[in-house]
């Protein structure tokens, strides 16, 4: 075992790894804001009294959530064009991982807002608040500051899970880590820094996120 | 010239599954009464202020605030439940204080008052701020305006419930049990707002166990008994004479 490390070829193209990274930090900022909104509904219709709607909520949630995200991936990419929905591989990943983020957050949502006490919507209906009014000013602030957290670390988990578009090679940081490992054979270099470059960006978000949480908390 | 009164409750029915918890309440107050209702726990008393400010729903009888029915219309001769917005509408004819507080966690002491202003009663958020000061001072929070629910001690976050609820406008004040969840020595803080609102010539339907606060505020005192209205009368009379055992035997159990 002779193997001199070598991290020219990773530093020629480290600006591409970099690419790479802002991309899925996009993918994953676009994916839980819109994965959120799908959260919140499908949160309210778990909870409604109408069977209709708890029974899509549960059979969505259900469904996501027992099915790997690699296999969600490829289906949305691979199998619904044949179905007549064609997507970019970008748009394609983006829309499997809001699907996947909503079915996570309905459950976060769902815990949210069963832990809020009912005398709190009383309160906004008694100040003369509608029932959405209620809602929207008062449960949903309460609940979204209560399960901040939660939503802090599906973030981070959402962030991790990018690195599986380079399945369906959207040109995030795997996929260009891969690139530089097959084009240069830097096995262990292009490797380290791509895992390296994880770490770092994971530990800053959650730091950033711990801030907002501290800022937002209900003193 | 006869005025209409101010609340006027007729046959008021009210279940949840097959256990009839008021069974045919009647009561008129007039503007600036101040009334108190007393009674054994279980008797009703908080399931009737929730059908006045129609957080509950009721099976029969009439609800009228100042000569309008609110939470039910005949139509085609069958009584029916008011559309949402109409509901939130008539519920703002009253406020409510509950028992335990329920002050919006996330809001100042002063935006738990001005959200009502500005969503409800579509106020600037100027002039809602100065509605709030107003009524924060009047219960005696003004330098505490800024502070969370969670900064604020029982008693202190009861008053701006009440402050909440004032400022609203309401053309009565409905309050339940409103020192139970207070240690003692806040108890009178709150009490103190209350009487202070009564002298203003607020009217107010108050449930209360505070006995000798009863006595001191109102005009008039209700003892409810199992979903009835057992005895009402002046303070003085119903406390002094009580007619029936019940009401005898429920006032020598309680503490003045
Ligand atoms: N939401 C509810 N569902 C079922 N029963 C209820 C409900 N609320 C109150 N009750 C019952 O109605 C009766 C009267 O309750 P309540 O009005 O709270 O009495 P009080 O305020 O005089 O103590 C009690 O027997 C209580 O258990
Ligand atoms: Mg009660």
């Amino acid at each position: 075992m002779d193997y001199r490390l070598n991290f020219d070829a990773v530093w020629r193209s480290f600006d591409l790894l970099l690419s790479g990274l802002a991309l899925g930090l996009g993918l994953a900022i676009v994916s839980i804001f819109i994965g959120s909104l799908i959260g919140l509904i499908a949160a309210f219709a778990m909870l409604s009294k109408n069977k209709l709607w708890r029974g899509i909520a549960v059979a969505y949630v259900t469904a996501i959530r027992n099915t790997p995200i690699l296999v969600l991936i490829f289906f949305t990419f691979f199998a619904l064009p044949q179905l007549g929905v064609r997507l970019g591989k970008i748009e394609s990943f983006v829309f499997t991982l809001t699907i996947y983020s909503g079915a996570y957050l309905t459950e976060v949502f769902r815990g949210g807002l069963i832990a809020i006490p009912p005398g709190l919507r009383e309160a906004g209906l008694a100040v003369g608040l509608t029932e959405w009014g209620a809602q929207r000013w008062v449960i949903i602030p309460v609940m979204i500051r209560n399960v901040l957290p939660a939503l802090s670390n599906n973030f981070i988990s959402l962030f991790k899970d990018t690195s599986l578009a380079a399945a369906i090679a959207v040109p995030e940081l795997t996929f260009y880590a891969r690139q530089i490992n097959v084009n240069s054979f830097r096995v262990i270099e292009s490797w380290t820094v791509a895992s390296l470059m994880y770490v770092f960006a994971c530990y800053i978000i959650a730091a950033g996120l711990r801030l907002v949480e501290r800022k937002l908390a209900i003193p | 010239m006869m005025s209409e009164p101010l609340l006027f409750i007729e046959n008021l029915h009210k279940s949840f599954g097959k256990l009839e918890v008021l069974k045919g309440v009647d009561l008129t107050m007039n503007a600036s009464d101040v009334v108190s209702i007393i009674g054994s726990s279980g008797s009703g008393k908080t399931t009737m202020l929730r059908c006045v400010n129609l957080l509950e729903e009721f099976h029969e009888g009439r609800i009228l605030i100042d000569g309008e029915e609110i939470g039910y219309t005949l139509k085609n001769g069958k009584r029916q439940r008011l559309p949402k917005a109409q509901i939130a509408r008539h519920r703002a004819l009253t406020g409510m204080v509950f028992q335990t507080f329920n002050l919006f966690p996330h809001l100042t002491a002063l935006k738990n008052v001005t959200l009502g202003l500005i969503k409800v009663r579509k106020m600037k958020k100027d002039e809602a701020a100065e509605v709030a000061r107003h009524w924060l001072s009047r219960v005696g929070l003004l330098d505490r305006q800024d502070h969370y629910p969670g900064q604020l001690s029982g008693g202190q976050q009861q008053r701006v419930a009440i402050a909440r609820a004032i400022a609203m406008n309401p053309k009565l004040m409905l309050f339940d049990e409103v020192t139970s969840a207070l240690d003692p020595e806040l108890v009178n803080e709150v009490l103190n707002v209350i009487k202070d609102l009564a002298s203003d010539g607020m009217t107010m339907l108050i449930v209360t166990h505070e006995m000798r606060f009863a006595f001191d505020v109102s005009t008039k005192v209700i003892f409810m008994n199992e979903g009835r209205i057992g005895e009402q009368g002046p303070p003085a009379e119903l406390f002094n004479n009580p007619k029936s055992k019940r009401l005898a035997e429920f006032i020598q159990n309680s503490t003045f």
